[in-house]
């Protein structure tokens, strides 16, 4: 089966310091691929590059099975249509009610008329469990766990069969963060969508992902999860049997390698 | 097409094909509306050429259905009805049972104008008030400032006279200069016909300096620096770093607000020194080449022309429109809540209002100097 996101040999430069090395990366159809990698280690670089915010200096990436390196904004325009973010921050338009933010790109790329855009929109809204009280909010007038939900609700505008999350759930407690992971693979299989998902945390991986990546040296190295708790690198070592991570992992994956 | 019908003894026969999803909603919803439900009385949808069913597709067909059973069509579909209406229905359903809260009840009109004069002027007391309690605070935390080098930051300051001062100079200098041009040239028009365009000179000394240096130095800072202001304070503000401030204990009007008023309080009177000396340069240029007036002339007619007292009442005024310009900046700056649109907002209202305030307050200068023969 085709990849749905690949990446071949990706390098990314800031000045002399190389912050990708010939990174592959390929995420399947219908998988939840959790990005994991130290601050700095270019997890942010790296969905940007993804998304075609940033240029890479060499290496190819592939969405559908389309190019989108050397794209012109115009050719780039029906693939963006095909994915939808959701960043860390929620990044609402703050200047526009939640329904409206739902609605606006729906507009963009269909003209779709009134009754059936508030109605589009709201089922949105709905889906991803907020109230319907909630759209005729400012993104000021949410709590942090309202803006993640609303930024999948406006991700999902489109219909998009691939979703990217960037830290969905850092800055959520423990019991709204469970939910919130909840969320993430309801809306996955309801949706059949396929998922990258950039986290640090042990608990949302251990729940929605079924393989992960983690950039080290510049390079990723990705498998399933239950083989990538045992990779000999130090730094998965200390990742997924640190402190942090002994109360997760309790008995359930013997340490290996 | 997205559908095809046949027409079958029974009814309708509806062929779904290709992709439904947002991208194609305009498309599905002029379909499904043509499709013709009067002669029907069952409608059998076949759903096994679709290539994806997406959740907009799924609530097109969803009211496509609830349509044609409210017409009192029986629906069906070959096989399994697909996946995506079920989770339509259950999305839609989970929310009414959260109830959505019953509309408020509709105000007379009368009662409606009533209550939005009544809001407006709730609104605009809370924000002379608060325009109020701004000037206070600004005053007593500026009292206090003085007290102490170190609380006073000098080297915010500079950075301030720097950045709304000394590079506002060419700028200011080049309006300055092609001010006194118009004001020589509109003059000497006008005089030469008396054959009294000796006072050209009297004309431009006395106008840059009593008025024109001091107030277009001031409109053109009020445009560079007050919405520079606003627009630092209101990002600021938006990013919580005010708030970061406040919870360290350290005063927010202490750190942003009093350098930046003491900033321009210095950087304006500069200014407005360099734009009368160029004001004056610009008359002396024009005097020589349009009126053929040797330079020593009209330097001889302008020192006779003014006195201290002309270069004064210029350079009094600058330090009192830097502050209105400064306060109007910062204090907008510190309304902007929540929105970048608000952003926007605040910082045009800074603009306009601070060039309001500095052409009011020199309307009031010029009676005042007036009154007392200044």
């Amino acid at each position: 089966m085709a990849a749905v996101v690949e990446v071949r040999g990706l390098v990314n430069r800031f000045g002399n310091q190389v912050v990708h090395d010939r990174l592959d990366l390929e995420v399947g159809k219908d998988e939840v691929f959790g990005i994991v990698g130290a601050s700095g280690s270019g997890k942010s670089v790296l969905l940007r590059s993804i998304l075609g915010l940033q240029r890479p200096h060499a290496g190819v990436v592939k969405i559908d099975g389309h190019d989108i390196t050397h794209l012109s904004e115009a050719q780039l325009r029906p693939i963006k249509a095909r994915y939808g973010v959701a960043f860390q921050q929620g990044a609402l338009y703050s200047g526009l009610t939640l329904l409206q933010n739902v609605q606006f790109p729906i507009l963009e790329y269909a003209d779709v008329a009134r009754p059936a855009l508030d109605e589009l929109a709201r089922l949105k809204i709905r889906l991803v469990g907020l109230a319907a009280e909630a759209a005729g909010k400012y993104p000021a007038q949410l709590s942090g766990g309202m803006v993640k939900r609303a930024a999948i609700a406006r991700a999902l505008a489109l219909d998009p069969r691939l979703l990217f999350l960037d830290e969905p759930t850092s800055g959520l407690d423990p019991v709204s963060a469970a939910a919130f992971d909840d969320l993430v693979l309801y809306l996955q299989r309801q949706l059949r969508l396929t998922i990258v998902m950039i986290t640090h945390d042990l608990d949302s991986i251990f729940r929605t992902c079924n393989r992960v990546g983690v950039i080290v040296d510049g390079r990723m190295v990705s498998d399933t999860l239950e083989r990538i708790v045992n990779h000999p690198h130090p730094w998965i070592q200390a990742y997924f049997h640190g402190e942090r991570a002994h109360a997760r992992l309790g008995g359930g994956v013997q340490r290996g390698a | 097409m997205a559908v095809e019908v046949r027409r079958s003894a029974a009814g309708l026969e509806l062929e779904l094909t290709g992709e439904w999803g947002a991208l194609q909603f305009p498309l599905l919803e002029a379909q499904l509306a043509a499709v013709d439900l009067t002669a029907a009385r069952e409608v059998l949808i076949g759903t096994e050429r679709l290539t994806a069913l997406e959740l907009s597709g799924a609530w097109a067909l969803r009211e496509f259905v609830r349509r044609a059973r409210t017409a009192g069509v029986s629906v069906s579909f070959r096989g399994e009805p697909p996946d995506q209406l079920r989770l339509v229905e259950e999305t839609l359903q989970e929310s009414a049972r959260g109830a959505a809260p019953a509309a408020a009840p509709a105000r007379a009109p009368r009662a409606v104008v009533l209550a939005i004069i009544g809001r407006d002027a709730v609104a605009v007391g809370r924000e002379m008030l608060a325009g109020l309690a701004f000037v206070g605070r600004a005053a007593s935390t500026l009292a206090r400032s003085l007290t102490s080098l170190k609380r006073l930051r000098p080297i915010s300051i500079t950075r301030h006279v720097y950045d709304t001062g000394i590079t506002a100079v060419p700028i200011t200098a080049l309006i300055a200069f092609l001010i006194s041009v118009i004001v020589a040239y509109l003059s000497a028009q006008q005089l030469r016909g008396l054959g009294v365009d000796i006072y050209v000179v009297d004309l431009v000394a006395i106008g840059v300096l009593r008025e024109l240096g001091v107030l277009l130095t001031s409109i053109i800072v009020a445009g560079r620096s007050g919405s520079a202001f606003a627009a630092e304070l209101g990002s600021m503000k938006l990013n919580e770093e005010v708030d970061a401030l406040t919870a360290t204990g350290i005063d927010p009007f202490e750190v942003l607000v009093v350098p930046r008023l003491l900033g321009l309080t210095i950087a304006l009177p500069l200014l407005t020194v360099i734009a009368d000396l160029i004001g004056l340069a610009g008359g002396a240029v024009l005097c020589r080449y349009l009126l053929e007036m040797p330079l020593t002339q009209y330097v001889n007619r302008v020192s006779y022309a003014i006195s201290y007292s002309t270069f004064w009442v210029g350079m009094i005024k600058s330090p009192v429109f830097a502050l209105l310009i400064a306060g109007a900046g910062c204090y907008h700056g510190l309304q902007v809540r929540s929105s970048a649109r608000e952003l926007g907002r605040q910082v045009t209202l800074a603009v306009v209002q601070a060039i309001f305030f500095v052409i009011l307050a020199d309307a009031l200068f010029a009676v005042l100097f007036m009154k007392i023969n200044f």
